[in-house]
């Protein structure tokens, strides 16, 4: 490996934003994931059990991650993703996603890159967090 | 009645359709073009949405109350490439694993891991999720 692969252990990837999230964006997350949970997009009902408002899917948020991370080391590559959930998520939010390779390995075909990846809110605190491995095919030298 | 350590639910057959990967993709902001067109690849979280296919009786049941329940981790591991729009998956889920641990304020938190398996046709392990559910302890400090 040289110093200009992509993969290289410490590398990070170029940090993005998502949102401000919304209760629509919620909402169509329920609707493609069938997790019709109403916490999610009744305000009535998330006020009435104590909350300030509706809040996102942990897994819309784990989406949104999984979104970053392919597009950086490749949707036919991923080959795990564990996802934590820390923190609710709220309407306005925005989630700030940033990753960073942590471990390559020679594999059949390729290299399998480990990934530590986080979704951060606007405050600081990480909503979740997530490792990620991809088999990263060996490109032709050019 | 909560479902001990090895209950298998009934298994059940997804469709992994191109229309739904595309539904998916925009829920999670995603313009990937792998994402798109007759041979669309499934997003990394794309398999939680196999609960739409799942009849009544195909999954397990954790116990917990559900005033008290979180989910703590999910995992979701391909044993190859992720799966493509027209294969169809089998699918299952199992307890795996049952624990619990004291709460920080008392009386007992409880843990579930669940593991769904998705097999292609021919039986082929392509794809398992795992998660993990935690029911906090109850306020009053006893379990």
């Amino acid at each position: 490996m040289t110093a200009q692969t992509p993969v290289q252990v410490g590398k990070k990837a170029e940090a993005r934003d998502y949102g401000p999230l919304t209760t629509r964006m919620f909402v169509r997350y329920a609707g493609a994931s069938g997790d019709f949970n109403p916490m999610h997009y009744d305000d009535t009902l998330a006020r009435s059990a104590g909350y300030p408002s509706v809040f996102s899917q942990g897994m819309h948020s784990a989406a949104l991650l999984a979104s970053f991370a392919v597009d950086w080391l490749g949707a036919e590559n991923i080959r795990r993703f564990t996802v934590r959930f820390r923190e609710q998520v709220w309407p306005d939010d925005v989630l700030t996603c940033s990753g960073e390779i942590t471990a390559v390995s020679p594999n059949e075909g390729g290299f399998l890159v480990t990934a530590e990846l986080s979704a951060t809110r606007q405050t600081g605190g990480v909503a979740v967090s997530a490792s990620a491995a991809f088999l990263v095919p060996v490109l032709p030298l050019t | 009645m909560s479902s001990p350590v090895g209950t298998r639910g009934t298994d059940y057959e997804m469709v992994v359709e191109r229309g739904k990967i595309a539904e998916f993709a925009a829920a999670m902001q995603s313009e990937n073009p792998a994402y798109a067109g007759p041979g669309a690849v499934a997003p990394p979280t794309f398999l939680i949405s196999s609960a739409l296919w799942a009849p009544e009786g195909a999954a397990v049941d954790h116990g917990f109350d559900r005033r008290r329940l979180l989910h703590g981790e999910q995992e979701f591991t391909f044993h190859g490439p992720p799966p493509r729009a027209g294969q169809t998956l089998r699918v299952s889920e199992q307890v795996v694993d049952r624990y619990e641990k004291p709460g920080k304020k008392g009386g007992m938190m409880r843990f579930a891991v669940v593991v769904t398996e998705y097999r292609g046709e021919d039986g082929t392990l392509v794809a398992e999720a795992r998660k993990t559910l935690i029911e906090t302890a109850p306020r009053g400090g006893t379990s």
